[in-house]
């Protein structure tokens, strides 16, 4: 069954001196129980994506077009009401800072209490705390630190509270944005392994925003890799890693190195993603690619179905 | 080249007025504790650990930016201890650093080129037509060419990657024979990450440099390091040859530190030992060794008694009383 399904979308940032399509015209479609990772270099609209999900994108960002479908509702045109009704409870969010995503002078609880009484108002603050325990216990944590502020919690606890918020009111889409980037190794493979659980156990659908290739490797089914707000290829993971196609992906692959291999040679891009003020012409990657041919300069191409993935690039267009 | 003997540095916690009314004891954070180790010449030394390791410390103490509370640090042979204001200053310009955050350290008022020749100008290195010429063949170096392109610009106007080539060009004009880099590609975009290395690299070559490279990221200090020490809460724990470390891993955390890597590689299946709860809090330390209240090995005697950094394979040292074979 098809949870989400986002059509053509364009998020663009008006600023005096340009305006910027940090998403530009993005399709994707999930099957509820999937996980998908959202990759790419910072500034590449993954998070502008996620947070258009859920219409949290910041002004002056606003979505000029395209269709946001989630579970039959048309997440673009509802009322704020609606949409306010989607959020938490629907759909979870976990940001990437724990520290300034916590209220410092409410004690976790009522983080909690907050979050499910604003959605179902006829639940007592004891019976909230009480699912808040809980909800503790399964991440791992004393349910008595309830009565803790967040100060009082190391980053990847306070970590594991966000997760239990987004998870408090059994959410069908969890969006997870770049949920381990300011932890720890270890604690960062704990939090992960915790995210993968709960999949399992609670049977979510996830999108995990990255760009750690090796957490991508090791909890997605699919990957949409996007470069300069579009996306550039679209594959289930194993496929994505055995052959990646479009040429920023295999750059991207090549530049990350795997401890397991012995004398692994790296390789990086030259130059910088392109200023979404004034875009290349033709396909947005020609000036890094190392493939450029004369039609890529002149005509951009199309995200279009190759084998296993659907890729965009003139390489693969028999035409 | 430069050798470290039981290098200590403990950092006084700040207190309210009310809390040193109360309390005649004093804390302190135990941020760098009792660690020996040298680096040979040519060597790229990798000092790794998670946040709160001391490994930052550790670079700060080693080009003397901090005072250690105890030990000794030798440069060549002269102990930098002794080395006090027009010397010291002298002599800094043989070891420099390269700081994590490019964005940070670097002026934003200041034109990327001057940034450079300014080191020059505070060592009084060369008359200013000298200093120019070196800037400039420095810039190119790093890959900023042609140079009238970048010299005069700010550095908002540089991408991340080539405002760390700005940094680099900087500690590289000095012509020093140590360079501490302390994370200098955290910040940086990972399609780049390679090229820094790269060039740090043929640097290192042509430079005859030595390295001393922090960084928390394994899988690059395993792929930029020829030796590496692991640290954990002030203490090395595993100290070695690359390939002994992480080829054949003798303390449980740096076992535990190896099996939490994510593998870009789906189809690569490992076990896992990812060890439960995070770093302890450095003003406490706990007693005996560091790590046994996360260790799944520990012993009753972990707790008791401090394990002290032996060699117990050739050039390969653990401070472990039960190292895994």
């Amino acid at each position: 069954m098809t949870l989400l399904d986002i059509h053509s979308l364009v998020v663009e940032y008006r600023t005096l001196r340009a305006n910027v399509k940090a998403v530009d015209r993005v399709s994707l479609a999930m099957e509820k129980g999937q996980t998908l990772g959202l990759v790419g270099e910072s500034g590449c609209g993954k998070s502008t994506l996620g947070l258009s999900i859920v219409q949290l994108v910041p002004p002056p960002g606003r979505t000029v077009s395209g269709q946001i479908a989630f579970d039959g509702i048309d997440v673009i045109n509802c009322s704020d009401e609606e949409i306010r009704r989607l959020r938490g409870k629907r759909v979870g969010y976990i940001f990437q800072d724990p520290m300034t995503s916590l209220n410092p002078v409410k004690k976790i609880g009522e983080h909690f209490v907050e979050m499910i009484r604003t959605h179902e108002p006829e639940i007592s603050k004891e019976d909230a705390l009480k699912r808040a325990q809980e909800i503790m216990e399964q991440l791992g944590i004393l349910p008595e630190r309830i009565n803790d502020f967040p100060h009082q919690f190391s980053g990847g606890m306070r970590q594991r509270v966000m997760i239990g918020l987004a998870l408090a009111l059994g959410p069908d889409l969890v969006i997870a944005d770049e949920p381990t980037t300011s932890l720890d190794v270890i604690v960062e493979a704990q939090i992960i392994q915790l995210l993968k659980n709960l999949k399992q156990s609670l049977g979510l659908t996830l999108i995990l925003i990255t760009h750690n290739i090796g957490i991508v490797a090791e909890t997605t089914d699919q990957v949409a890799v996007m470069y300069a707000g579009r996306i550039a290829e679209l594959a289930h993971t194993r496929d994505l890693f055995k052959q990646p196609m479009h040429p920023y992906t295999q750059a991207l692959l090549n530049s990350v190195p795997n401890i397991t291999k012995k004398d692994q040679v790296l390789s990086w891009i030259p130059g910088a993603p392109p200023d979404l003020a004034s875009p290349p012409f033709g396909c947005l990657f020609h000036p890094r690619c190392p493939f450029v041919f004369d039609r890529c300069r002149k005509e951009e191409p199309m995200l279009t179905k190759h084998d296993h993935s659907e890729v965009a690039c003139h390489l693969y267009d028999k035409r | 080249m430069l050798e470290v003997a039981n290098l200590t540095k403990h950092f006084p916690v700040e207190k309210s007025f009310l809390d040193r009314l109360m309390t005649s004891k004093k804390s302190v954070v135990h941020a760098v504790d009792n660690i020996s180790f040298s680096v040979n010449r040519g060597d790229i030394l990798g000092l790794v650990g998670e946040s709160g390791s001391g490994k930052s410390t550790t670079a700060r103490l080693c080009l003397k930016l901090i005072q250690p509370t105890s030990g000794n640090i030798l440069f060549e042979g002269i102990d930098l201890g002794k080395l006090r204001g027009e010397k010291l200053r002298t002599f800094r310009r043989n070891m420099q650093l390269i700081f994590q955050d490019p964005t940070a350290s670097l002026n934003p008022r200041i034109r990327v080129g001057d940034a450079v020749k300014d080191a020059l100008t505070f060592q009084g290195i060369g008359t200013l037509n000298e200093q120019f010429e070196r800037t400039q063949a420095m810039l190119e170096r790093v890959g900023l060419k042609p140079w009238n392109n970048f010299y005069d610009r700010f550095p908002h106007q540089l991408s991340g990657g080539q405002r760390q080539r700005v940094v680099i060009a900087r500690a590289m004009v000095l012509n020093p024979r140590l360079v501490v880099a302390d994370e200098p590609i955290a910040m940086v975009d990972v399609s780049v990450r390679a090229q820094i290395l790269s060039l740090m690299l043929e640097l290192k070559k042509e430079f005859d440099l030595t390295y001393l490279f922090i960084t928390h990221d394994l899988a690059m200090a395993n792929y930029f390091c020829n030796s590496i020490a692991i640290m954990y809460l002030g203490k090395i724990v595993e100290m070695g040859p690359k390939e002994k470390v992480f080829g054949s891993p003798l303390h449980p955390y740096t076992l535990a530190l190896l099996s939490s890597i994510p593998i870009p590689d789906p189809t690569a299946t490992m076990q896992r030992m990812i060890p439960k709860g995070e770093i302890p809090s450095p003003i406490n330390p706990p007693r005996g060794c560091r790590f046994h209240p996360r260790c799944p090995y520990a012993q009753p005697e972990c707790s008791e008694q401090e394990p002290q950094l032996e060699e117990v394979r050739l050039n390969h040292r653990v401070a472990c009383f039960f190292p895994r074979r």
